[in-house]
Formats: structure tokens, sequence, C-alpha cells
């Protein structure tokens, strides 16, 4: 399977290009710069605090950077500076999506109405800017009984479909965390920002969110770009990962090329500095023929 | 539930004791509270100096009802309720039964036709000139407040925007019929609706300054907002008549068809060879804001069903998850302002026609706080438990005007009047300790694929601002 993307060479949907970002004194992060390739599932892993939420909350307008550039690419060529843009309209226009660390549901919105909220751009224009739609003219029931069918889509995609007409905060932790990517696929995305989508979950639910995750991907062509903690499912789905710590890239490609570079595990197990010079020292001497 | 029905047998001899201290102990609590405020009287003597007396009748009567009714409670009514609720989990039955009663199913029905026939049971009941009392006071007064508080509904309740400043569109919308009534001499039905956009003008206006603000904050700049409008009222005085106000506002016509001035000709009175009676204008004018009212409910409910209405739905339980939905937050809140502000002005404009006099006095704090606090009671986001909350609230306050056995409960020096708002207060507290969402506390879902079921208040947020 990685052999076959490579030989792809898919195009670069989206690219962090010297982003930094400071809160005061804390540089949280420092001059990084990644690539997500369309098609793809991208990982963004490191140990806690090295800023790898920042950077969504960066890509998704929530924070704007100190420093950098930030370049969405569509399908049809039309570029975004991402950091040039607010937060809504990066998901409106530029069509990244994102998901949230803590869940953010409606939680006294029905699940339905939860997927719903998420087609308003689509719904309001159909609606004429509520104008038409309140008195009965446009198209807004076709568009509305279309929005319907599309989150009757998602939901039997997610596994939701019984419990469409309940609360979503009634739902059990696991059917939220679906639910949360669900309603950001209604948006409609080409790139596709998860924050830890399998936190909290149980073996079984995060190999159905293994499931859920290459489905968006291969039905749909969405990019992926995602935070896990969890290696299961970095390494299993993911097509490329990129590792940060302090807010600096220390690692970049395939998940087995990851998974034995050195600075990782040095980073992961906390290897005291010169030891971590002496272990690439000895990879260098065991490398080199 | 009776008391007569709970054999003595059952209660346990700790439970009196228990109940006894307990009423005994309330009604030492509701002589501390009352000794002041109840028990001393101040007047002034022949001399012109103010001297108090004691009222200890009076007192003892608070006391005895606190500390009996905290033994009934405790002895008999909580012990019964405790046997019923057991009784019915034996028997299998849920709270939350599915078949709801007759009444329950048609309230909307009933109360549409109760609203329609109500002016004239009341005039075969009281006569024309009687009838005016009950249709002014009552009916329209209630509806007044009703338009208002579902108004108001849109941007607390849907929203979940806390605007504590709503009266300022109420005098909008008063203001902007009785200026350009007065001075362009344009009709009620042609100011009806610029009114309303003047007030939702207002609302964006308002709205503006006051987007990067949430909660605690958005209440106190719309409060202050409130005011601003008031004293530019009260001291902008060669537009407004400032506290004297302006009287003597052009009255509503019947689409300038018939009149309601006594002089025109075209006096609906004379039209119909009726005896002269202001209670003709009142009815029309009950029937009016009915409309009105009905006008808004439909409105309201549509809107709930389009994207904008979910989406401030959206916005009271998750803001920022809204934008990270690509919903332009500014945008939709004011929205919410504006058509909140609308109905407001709405509202407003017929206050003045109604009156036929506006003044500042009119639009008072107090008026924002009853409003809200009719939308809180009734249950945020619910028409209907809003309309009754209105009902209970607003009629419940004119009632006690009309209570005078209670004079005979207290004294006859006794004025229910007076009493009112520390029973609005009283009956608040209970509302809310019993119902503490509010009368109607569950939301209906726009949107359903099976079955529409109503969501639990224990989900919904009331919003951040």
């Amino acid at each position: 399977m990685t052999s076959a993307i490579e030989t792809m060479t898919p195009d670069t949907i989206l690219k962090v290009e010297h982003l930094s970002m400071r809160f005061g004194g804390l540089m949280a992060i420092n001059d990084l710069s990644l690539e997500v390739r369309r098609g793809e599932i991208t990982a963004l892993i490191g140990p806690n605090g090295a800023g790898k939420t920042t950077v969504f909350n960066c890509i998704t307008g929530f924070y704007k950077p100190t420093m950098g550039m930030i370049t969405m690419r569509q399908k049809g060529g039309k570029e975004f500076l991402l950091e040039r843009l607010s937060d809504f309209e990066i998901t409106k226009h530029a069509k990244v999506a994102r998901t949230f660390q803590n869940i953010r549901l409606f939680s006294g919105l029905t699940v339905l109405e939860n997927l719903l909220v998420a087609q308003h751009n689509k719904l309001m224009k159909a609606s004429g800017y509520t104008v038409m739609g309140l008195i009965g003219l446009g198209s807004y029931k076709r568009e509305a009984a279309a929005a319907i069918e599309l989150a009757r889509h998602w939901l039997e995609k997610a596994d939701l479909i019984d419990r469409a007409d309940d609360p979503a905060g009634d739902l059990p932790y696991g059917a939220q965390r679906r639910l949360e990517i669900a309603r950001a696929m209604c948006t409609g995305p080409e790139l596709l920002c998860l924050d830890e989508p399998a936190a909290g979950l149980n073996p079984r639910e995060s190999l159905a969110l293994n499931t859920l995750l290459n489905s968006i991907r291969d039905e749909t062509g969405t990019s992926i770009l995602l935070i896990e903690h969890d290696m299961s499912v970095v390494m299993e789905i993911s097509d490329h990962v990129v590792v940060l710590e302090y807010g600096q890239k220390i690692s970049d490609g395939t998940p087995d090329h990851v998974k034995n570079d050195p600075k990782v595990i040095a980073a992961y197990l906390g290897v005291e500095d010169d030891e971590v010079e002496e272990v690439i020292a000895e990879e260098l001497d065991g490398g080199t023929p | 539930m009776s008391n007569a029905n709970s054999p003595a047998t059952d209660v346990a001899p700790g439970l009196m004791a228990k109940a006894l201290r307990e009423g005994l102990f309330a009604g030492v609590l509701a002589f501390g509270m009352f000794l002041l405020y109840v028990g001393v009287e101040t007047y002034q003597n022949i001399d012109n100096a103010l001297v108090w007396r004691m009222r200890w009748g009076l007192l003892a009567v608070f006391v005895a009802i606190a500390a009996v009714g905290r033994f009934l409670v405790v002895a008999f009514l909580r012990p019964s309720l405790d046997r019923r609720k057991l009784n019915k989990a034996k028997a299998g039955l849920l709270d939350v039964s599915e078949d709801k009663g007759f009444f329950h199913k048609h309230f909307l029905k009933i109360a549409m036709i109760v609203l329609v026939l109500y002016p004239p049971v009341i005039v075969s009941l009281y006569g024309v000139q009687g009838s005016l009392k009950f249709v002014d006071n009552f009916g329209i007064q209630i509806l007044i407040y009703v338009m208002l508080a579902w108004g108001l509904n849109v941007v607390v309740g849907l929203a979940g925007l806390l605007d504590l400043g709503y009266v300022a569109f109420y005098a909008v919308g008063a203001y902007s019929y009785a200026l350009l009534s007065d001075h362009f001499g344009l009709s009620f039905w042609v100011l009806l609706p610029m009114a309303g956009i003047l007030a939702a003008f207002w609302g964006i206006i308002l709205g503006f300054p006051v987007l990067r603000l949430r909660g605690d904050y958005l209440a106190i700049v719309t409060l202050a907002f409130g005011e601003i409008i008031r004293l530019v009222l009260m001291n902008w005085a060669e537009v407004t008549g400032g506290t004297a106000g302006i009287s003597g506002v052009a009255k509503a016509s019947i689409f300038g068809i018939w009149s309601f001035d006594v002089g025109a000709s075209n006096n609906f009175a004379k039209a119909f060879a009726l005896p002269m009676s202001s209670a003709y204008y009142k009815i029309f004018l009950f029937y009016v804001i009915l409309a009105l009212c009905l006008i808004t409910a439909y409105v309201t409910i549509r809107l709930r069903r389009m994207p904008i209405g979910r989406a401030w739905e959206a916005l009271r339980e998750d803001e920022i998850a809204c934008r990270s939905l690509g919903i332009n937050t500014v945008t939709t809140k004011l929205t919410a302002f504006a058509i909140g502000a609308m109905f407001g002005g709405f509202a407003g404009s017929f206050f003045a026609a109604r009156q036929g006099f506006v003044s500042p006095e009119s639009f008072v704090f107090l008026e924002s706080a009853v409003i809200l606090a009719i939308v809180v009671l009734g249950g945020m986001g619910s028409l209907t438990g809003i309309a009754v909350a209105a009902v209970v609230m607003i009629g419940g306050t004119e009632l006690l005007r009309e209570m005078e056995f209670l004079k005979h409960v207290f004294g006859p020096d006794f004025t229910p009047e007076l009493y009112r708002m520390l029973l609005f207060g009283l009956a608040m507290v209970v509302v809310m300790l019993f119902k503490p969402r509010g009368f109607v506390g569950s939301r209906e879902p726009t949107a359903f694929l099976k079955e529409r079921k109503s969501v639990s208040g224990s989900f919904t947020k009331e919003g951040h601002g």
C-alpha cells in the first residue's frame, strides 16, 4: 500500500511553511514546515505539550499565527492562505473541517440536528437567506430533504442511525466522537482535521474508528490530518507521520520510518541528550556499509 | 392523596415529632423574617411626625401560616406523595408515560378557541361597559407580555444571548409610533411595520458593539443600553416631551374604514348605531394583539426550522463548534437581536396605540426584568410554556388587585396590591424550586428521521452570551 502511494505522487493539499506561534514568552511552535498530501491520512504525533493542538488551531483559524504561511490548495486548484481567513471562513470557503480534543457537540440538539447545523451555509443559500424559505418559495424544501439524506448517509457510516432522534448529549462517549466526525464531514470538507479522535475509546471502538477514517479517505477522497496518541491507530491507518517536539519537527515520513527514527524514540522514551547522540552515532555506524 | 385518607397507623411516631419540630422552627424563622417587614408599620400622626406601631395580629397570621404549613407538609403531604410514588413504582408505571390526557393533547386548539371567544363571552356576561376591565386589564395586558416574551425568547431562549435591556426596543416601537403619527399623521397600519423595522435597526446597532461580549458582560451592556434609551427619551425633551411624554397618540382604526375617534364621522359605534363606549376599541385591540401574537409564534416556529433558527440554537449550545462548522456567528447573533427587537417594536407601537400616551415611565428596567422572568419561568425556547408563564405572572398580579377577600384574612387595612411584587417573587422561587427549567423544560427537535422525541432540559444549555 505504501509503495502504491509513492508511485502515485499525490499533490499537496496543505502546506505549512515556517509557522511560529508565540504565547507571551512561550514559543509553542517554532519554525515548523510540513505538508499534507491529497487523499492521504497524515498523523501529527508528539509528546504532551509538543504543540500539536496549537498547529491545529493555527490551521483552522482559532489562533492567528505569529509568523508563517499556511496554504490550502483545493481540488480545482484554488488556493487559500489560511492565516488570513477567520475561523468560520476556513470551513466555509477553504473547506477545512475540524473536530475537538474535548468533544464539542450541540448536546441539546438531536443527533440529526447536529448534522443539519453542519450544512448551514448550503441550506442558508437554498432558503434565500431565510427570506425565501420563510414564505415557502425557492428550493429550500428540496435542499432540506437532500440535507437530511446526506445526514442519513453519514449516520449510517458512523453507525449512529438508530440514535438519530436522540439528543447528542445522551450518546456514549465513543458515539459522540463518531458523531463529531460525521458532523465535520457534513460540511463537505476537502481536508478533515481530527484532534485525538481515538482518545478514550476502547480497542473495539478504535478499530471501528479506523474503518470509518479509511472509508472517508477512500470513498470521498477527503484528506485527513489527525493528532493521535494511540499508536495502534497511528501506525495502522496513517500514510504519513509528522513528529513534533517542543514546537519543532523532529521527524517526517512513513510510519515505519518514523517508528525507527532514533530521535522519535528518544523523544518518547526520554533518553538523555548525550545518549541520543550515542544512539544516532551507532545508527550511523551501523547504517553505513 | 388527601390527608384524611392517610391512616394514622401509617404515621410513624418519630415523624410527628419531627413535623412538630420543623413546624416550630419554620414559625421562629418566619417570626424573625417578618418581624420588621410585616410586624412594624410606620404612619404619620396628627403632628405629621413619622411614628411606628406593631401589627401583632398580622404578624401572627404570617407566622402561623409558615408553621402550620411546614407541619402539614412534613407530617402529611410528603409521606403521602412518597407513598404514591412508591405505589406507582410498584405498579410499574413510569412518570414519563406516553399517553397524555385530552386537555394536554389538544391544549393549543383549546387555548385558541378560548382566546377567540374571550371578548364575546365577557361582553355577554358583564355587558359592554363591564367587559372593559376584563378585556383590557387581563386580555390585552397579558397578550402584550406574551408577545414581548416571545420576542425576547428569540434572543435569550433560542440564541442564548442574555439581554437585560429588551424594553429599549419596546420603547423604540412605542415612540416611533407616537412621534411619526404625531408629526406625519401616518396610520397605525403603516407605522406598525415601520416601528418593527426601526426597532430591528436599533437591535443591530446594539448588536454590533456587544458581539464580542459574552455572558455577564453582555448582560451588563444590554442593561446599560436599555437605560440609555430611557434617559435619552427623558432628556431629549424637544422631541420626546421629556418625562411628560407624548399624549393624545392617535388610535388605531379598522383599516381606515371605521375609526374609534369620538368625533369622527365614521365612528365605529355610530356606524353600527351602538351606544358610545370605549369597550369596542379595546375589543378590537384585543384581536389585533392576538393576531400579532399569532404572527410572532408562526414566524418563530418557522424560523426554528430554518437554518438560521438551528444556527441560533447551536450558538446557544456551543459557539466555538458553530464557528468550526463555518457558521458566521456575527451575522447569526445580529439576526437574533434584530428579529427579537422587531417583535418588541411591534408590541411597542401597539402599546402606544392602546394607551394613547407614552412616557419613559413605562420603559423602566423592571419591565425588562419581568419579561425576562416570564421567559425563564416558562422554559427558555418553549412558546407554550412562555405563554402560560405570562398568564400566570401578569394575570396573577392583575388578579391580586381584585383580591378583596384577602382583607378578611389579613385584616381590613391589608392592601393586596402592595404585596404584588412580594408574591410575584415568591411564585418565582416556588416555580424554580420545583421546575428549575421552567414550566416546559424540554425542547422539541426541529427535524427527525423516525419519531419526534422531545429533548430533556438536562441536555440543553442556557448559553453563555
